[in-house]
């Protein structure tokens, strides 16, 4: 009973925190490239 | 800092947001999603009242936690401390913290309707908890809205803070607006004295708080990095334009 808001609850939570995880680590990815190795940790600077 | 694998060759070991460390607690996180899921949907029974649509409780509350009383409150102190101390670090904890936020408070009230629906009648009622969450969203949006404004970047940072300590001030509204106020919303659901819940719902239900504060862990040290890279990158330009101009003053 109500499955019909509970299931979509579920796949906007996978939906909306996979979607972000994705960007994060990718956009992490791409601005990593543009640094010198010892710039790119905030321990390592 | 550089890696040797196995098979000999190098491997830049910061040439991504993730670590040794993240990684661990990310399978630790992806893999508590998987239980939590089986025990939200599949083991725990039906509430008396509510029946399945109960089943929200189990990322709806996890979420409101992480977002309001968790992400933003490191927002709180971030900005503060960047005010006091003016602390990069903490400017930029602060920026990342209230991203996050922000998707777990929008992910709140989008499964906060998903919920009304089948108990109150509506997917939306101007009652106080949900008119004050909303207008939480709208002062974290309008702070991230700020954070990348074009302007001076201390100018800018600066105002973001003073932002993010005025933001809090409605949280405390959020808090209490269903004891302050008549609510459709239920009061609180978890209180340590009288849970209100047993068995297995209690456990799925504190289950899925500890994931989701794992979960939000692992987002924030990521994108702190992202932040920090930001930082570095805005710095290194600047380095870079500083230069080219001393050189264009010397030729």
């Amino acid at each position: 009973m109500h499955w019909e808001f509970v299931i979509p609850g579920y796949i906007v939570a996978v939906v909306v925190l996979g979607t972000y995880v994705l960007a994060t680590v990718k956009r992490g990815r791409r601005l990593s490239k543009q640094l010198p190795e010892g710039k790119r940790r905030f321990l390592d600077a | 800092m550089t890696t040797i694998d196995t098979a000999g060759s190098t491997k830049d070991a910061t040439a991504t947001t993730g670590s040794k460390g993240t990684r661990m607690l990310g399978a630790v996180v992806a893999v508590g999603f998987v239980a939590l899921a089986a025990l939200a949907l599949f083991i725990t029974p039906p509430e008396a009242t509510q029946r399945d649509a109960f089943r929200l409780i189990y990322i709806h509350v996890p979420s409101a936690i992480v977002s309001l009383y968790i992400a933003f409150s490191i927002t709180l102190v971030g900005s503060i401390m960047y005010l006091w101390k003016k602390s990069v670090f903490w400017d930029l904890m602060a920026e990342a913290s209230a991203e996050i936020g922000v998707i777990f408070l929008g992910l709140t009230l989008i499964t906060g309707m998903l919920w009304g629906r089948p108990t109150w009648g509506t997917y939306w009622i101007w009652d106080p908890r949900l008119t004050s969450t909303a207008v939480s969203f709208v002062l974290y949006s309008g702070y991230l809205a700020v954070r990348r404004l074009d302007m001076d970047p201390t100018v800018r940072s600066k105002r973001a803070a003073i932002l993010g300590i005025v933001s809090f001030a409605n949280l405390i509204i959020v808090r209490y607006s269903v004891q302050w106020w008549d609510s459709l919303h239920q009061g609180q659901t978890f209180d340590v004295a009288d849970t209100q819940m047993d068995g297995i719902m209690l456990f799925t239900f504190v289950f899925g708080v500890i994931v989701m504060n794992l979960f939000f862990g692992w987002l924030l040290i990521h994108r702190f990095r992202v932040a920090w890279l930001e930082h570095q990158i805005a710095d290194v330009g600047l380095t870079e334009a500083i230069e080219a101009r001393r050189r264009e003053g010397v030729s």
